[in-house]
């Protein structure tokens, strides 16, 4: 296991809801530094919400946040704007600025943190485009003129424009055909173990989970009902995993 | 961290050794830059060099690409310069960094100042001609559109008509009767101040009633209506279009014309005379109120000089633009919701062109009325 003990993220009986339903009902969560978390979970059962919590978009009923050891929500606002700059965040729907090229989108951050020439955000941006995979001839296109897939790596590169320390994925291999799947969890693999990053992975996608996951952890019912490496998904005797891990569509891809 | 600096060059005979060390990561990027920049531009007359990188205790992409500068930058005088001493964690940081940049999409052509300022100008002349084709064709589907309705009464969507006129005319109540109420005030302030010099208070009356039903109730319910509900048209129907919501209409045999825009025309052309009149009304009161209080008229006295100055075309002559005009505003504003493209400054640009164009629209219209109805002796 690639992880240490050092926890990034911490979360202790976390409640959220909205109106008379609570989405999540006392989740208690840790994630390791440099470790790939996967996050399992039904179709609206509150993974998005989740994350989003975490990165203090959403409020909180109870329970407790912390980021790198700083509490969102009591800490000041350079601490916080420090985090800002540690993490890099893919939204489930790429939530690229409309109004920007996808150059300018990756510019966004570093312009904003980083006094750097034009000439090395440029580059940067390129390098970056190339990491995920995008042409350069992407790069002067506005976000309406991409693929669905293409917004995806776009995002992505955005995500990583500052070479973030931790990295929120939701759903990030939805929508790309499988070989880019594949590359992309390659690439997650291969800047996790060059930059030390963490990574917390929303996502279906088994074949992610199989081979770049450190770590899983499913939700269900608005808790964890289970967390650790693919073997212990495998072993679980929950009926929602033995349905998810031992699906047909596991069986597809070679995990069971 | 590691002491020392981040990069030194030392000349050994005829080869130069750059010495890198430390932190080369974002946060140092610029500081980094700066460095390599001043090394690449050295005077180099040597055969071989040596990029030394054991010093570097974190590296990321940054930190790699500038590495990859500073070996481009040498590679361009023709000698190869070696990266030597890298820590087998970074290898394949520098190998996606050596890989990268190498196709660089072509400089966009400058252009010259002038000729594009020309270019421009006839583009906003073929852009104005084809905004008048396209409100034309649009008119005409939307008329296709009623007539359609016309034969199955079901599909006038009654529900959504009501619902639009209860937010453009009854949501519009309270300022359109604040706003006229304040206007009229005025004009009537402004007119016994000034009348009264030449002892001829009395025409207050006379000027309030004509000014007020014939132009300012519905040219004021006019412009209220396009920067209220015209601009809501607009960022309402742009955004659906942005998210493909028109798309998905279409796809389901919804036509979004009869669907978004014929209940919201509708609602505006019943919506904006009832509106005139109510404003109308209000003026006449603020102008009441203040030749009373300010110009020592009572109520009686006004109420029949007004019956004296203005006749009953006068107060239709008011009413009948006021439908054309609502007409105007929404299709203004509904063509302008429809040409929003995927970004959200279109967004913003289309919503300001629909209240925009629609007030300018509605003051040629008046325009053309007042030469119509004095041709007509209205
Ligand atoms: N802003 C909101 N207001 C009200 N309810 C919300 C809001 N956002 C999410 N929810 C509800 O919270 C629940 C969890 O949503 P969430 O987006 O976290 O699902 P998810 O686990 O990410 O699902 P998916 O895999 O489909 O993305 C859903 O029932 C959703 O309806
Ligand atoms: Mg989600």
């Amino acid at each position: 296991m690639r992880g240490s003990n050092e926890t990034v993220i911490r979360v202790r009986g976390l409640e959220v809801g909205f109106g008379e339903t609570l989405v999540l009902k006392g989740v208690d969560l840790d994630v390791w530094r440099g470790e790939i978390l996967g996050f399992v979970g039904t179709s609206g059962g509150g993974k998005s919400v989740l994350m989003r919590t975490i990165l203090g978009l959403l409020p909180k009923r109870s329970g407790l946040v912390e980021v790198c050891g700083i509490e969102l929500g009591s800490c000041s606002r350079a601490q916080h704007r420090r985090l800002e700059q540690r993490w890099g965040v893919l939204f489930q729907n790429g939530a690229l600025f409309s109004s920007l090229t996808v150059k300018q989108n990756i510019q966004v951050p570093i312009r904003e943190y980083l006094k750097v020439s034009q000439q090395l955000m440029d580059e940067i941006a390129f390098a970056k485009l190339e990491m995920v995979g995008l042409s350069v001839d992407a790069a002067d296109k506005f976000p309406s003129e991409l693929s669905g897939g293409m917004v995806k790596r776009a995002a992505l590169a955005r995500a990583l424009a500052l070479d973030p320390d931790i990295l929120f994925l939701d759903e990030p291999t939805s929508g790309l055909d499988p070989i880019r799947a594949t590359e992309f969890d390659e690439l997650i693999t291969t800047l996790q173990r060059t930059l030390g990053l963490t990574v917390f992975m929303v996502t279906h996608d088994l074949d992610s989970l199989h081979d770049s996951c450190d770590r899983i952890a499913a939700l269900a019912d608005g808790r964890i009902i289970a967390e650790g490496p693919i073997e212990t998904m495998l072993a679980s005797e929950h009926p929602w995993l033995k349905a998810y891990f031992r699906g047909k569509r596991a069986r597809a891809a070679g995990i069971a | 961290m590691t002491a020392g600096p981040l990069l030194h060059s030392t000349r050994l005979g005829r080869s130069l050794v750059v010495e890198a060390g430390g932190t080369w990561t974002a946060a140092r990027a610029a500081e980094l830059e700066k460095l390599v920049e001043a090394v690449a531009a050295e005077p180099a007359d040597v055969d071989a060099v040596e990029i030394r990188v054991a010093g570097i205790a974190r590296l990321d992409t940054y930190g790699a690409w500038l590495i990859e500068r500073l070996r481009r930058a040498f590679g361009r005088g023709a000698v190869e310069a070696q990266v030597v001493g890298l820590d087998p964690r970074f290898d394949a940081l520098i190998g996606s960094m050596h890989a990268s940049n190498r196709h660089m999409p072509p400089a966009r052509p400058r252009r010259n100042r002038i000729l594009a300022f020309i270019e421009g100008t006839g583009k906003a002349v073929v852009g104005m001609g084809r905004d008048f084709v396209e409100m034309t064709a649009f008119l005409g589907e939307a008329a296709a559109a009623a007539a359609r309705a016309l034969r199955r009464p079901a599909q006038f969507r009654p529900i959504a008509i009501v619902h639009q006129i209860d937010r453009v005319g009854l949501g519009a109540v309270p300022i359109i009767v604040l706003i006229t109420f304040l206007i009229g005030a005025i004009v009537a302030q402004q007119g016994v101040f000034h009348f009264r010099k030449f002892g001829a208070e009395t025409y207050v009356v006379d000027m309030i009633g004509i000014l007020v039903l014939r132009e300012l109730a519905v040219l004021l319910v006019a412009i209220m209506l396009a920067g209220r509900s015209g601009s809501a048209y607009t960022a309402e129907l742009g955004s659906m279009k942005m998210r493909e919501e028109t798309d998905a209409m279409r796809v389901m045999g919804l036509d979004p014309i009869e669907v978004l825009v014929l209940p919201r025309l509708i609602a505006l052309v019943v919506a904006m005379p009832l509106l005139t009149f109510i404003g109308a009304m209000s003026a006449l009161t603020g102008g009441g109120l203040v030749a009373w209080l300010y110009g020592g008229m009572s109520p009686e006295i006004f109420l029949d000089r007004l019956r004296e100055a203005i006749t009953m075309s006068t107060f239709q002559v008011g009413l009948i633009k006021a439908p054309f005009m609502a007409l105007v505003i929404g299709l203004i504003a509904c063509v302008e919701g429809f040409r929003v493209q995927g970004s959200a400054e279109s967004l913003g640009r289309q919503t300001t062109a629909s209240v925009v164009k629609a007030i300018f629209m509605v003051i040629v219209l008046d325009g053309l009325f007042a030469m119509f109805f004095a041709a007509v002796d209205m």
